[in-house]
């Protein structure tokens, strides 16, 4: 799966528009996914993980920040994230099927909050964009 | 047999009292073959789907995201047997159609975010729960008589 330049447009564009929100989406993407696919909760055991959570609010921005780094460097997101590889790799150990439930309720976030901005051409280049960070942070698992 | 809250059937039933079945499945079906190219190979008889625009406008797409669609309201007035409700469905799925039941889980996610699209706000983490279950049990239903 390869992110054609276009896609790589419209990845740009849309991280752009959602510009500042972003932390509000990671945050509203996890609260999602918690809510959508309680196994996810279980790499939070440490979290208090009710309504409003600082510490999801926290955990979003930090996710968002990851996103944007890798929107912002798209042409590289293996060098972008590739500390966050090694941390998802050796530390973390997420499995690799919760990164698609995350990218799902991260895309529904985009739907709820900002419709317009998701056409199907800028849906597809943004499903793709996930799959390749999900890629890259499991890439040194084994 | 699948548990229901009645939580889940009320935000079931009120996103689908807001859906124009019309509307939405040719949105779900057009967005399915545009996002997931590769499931265009069970539509070679659809005619032009070379491109976004010409998938969204293909007359045929979107005939038959109306239809897809409708059946999914079957299931929603028949929650408490949808395996039944989807037996001969799931049987021609398999035996005439060839398609893998994987697909069933890429447009159920695909129809989430249509759905989202259109409810805005309304459409709370409680609701896309109880959505993402619902075309869970669907494509389970659908996939249930393969052999």
């Amino acid at each position: 799966m390869v992110l054609s330049a276009g896609d790589k447009a419209n990845v740009k564009a849309a991280f752009s528009k959602i510009g500042g929100q972003a932390e509000e989406y990671g945050a509203d993407a996890l609260e999602r996914m918690f809510t959508t696919y309680p196994q996810t909760k279980t790499y939070f055991p440490h979290f208090d993980l009710g309504k409003g959570s600082a510490q999801v609010k926290g955990h979003g921005k930090k996710v968002a920040a990851a996103l944007v780094e890798a929107a912002n460097n798209i042409d590289d997101i293996a060098g972008a994230l590739s500390k966050l590889s090694d941390l998802h790799a050796q530390k973390l150990r997420v499995d690799p099927v919760n990164f698609k439930l995350l990218g799902q309720c991260f895309l529904v976030v985009v739907a709820t909050r900002n419709p317009s901005l998701l056409t199907p051409e800028v849906h597809a280049s943004l499903d793709k964009f996930l799959c390749a960070v999900g890629t890259v942070l499991t890439a040194k698992y084994r | 047999m699948v548990n229901w809250t009645a939580e889940e059937k009320q935000l079931i039933a009120s996103v689908w009292g807001k859906v124009s079945v019309e509307q939405c499945g040719a949105e779900a079906l057009a967005r399915l073959l545009i996002v997931y190219p590769w499931t265009q190979r069970f539509f070679a008889s659809f005619g032009n789907l070379s491109s976004p625009t010409a998938i969204i406008g293909n007359p045929m797409v979107r005939a038959h995201g109306k239809k897809v669609l409708t059946s999914f309201g079957e299931a929603i007035k028949n929650l408490d047997n949808i395996k039944k409700c989807f037996a001969q469905l799931s049987k021609l799925h398999c035996e005439k159609l060839h398609v893998d039941p994987e697909n069933f889980r890429l447009l159920g996610d695909i129809l989430i975010v249509v759905l989202a699209a259109n409810c805005g706000k309304e459409f709370s983490p409680a609701c896309q729960a109880a959505w993402q279950k619902m075309v869970r049990v669907v494509a389970h239903a659908l996939a249930h008589e393969y052999h």
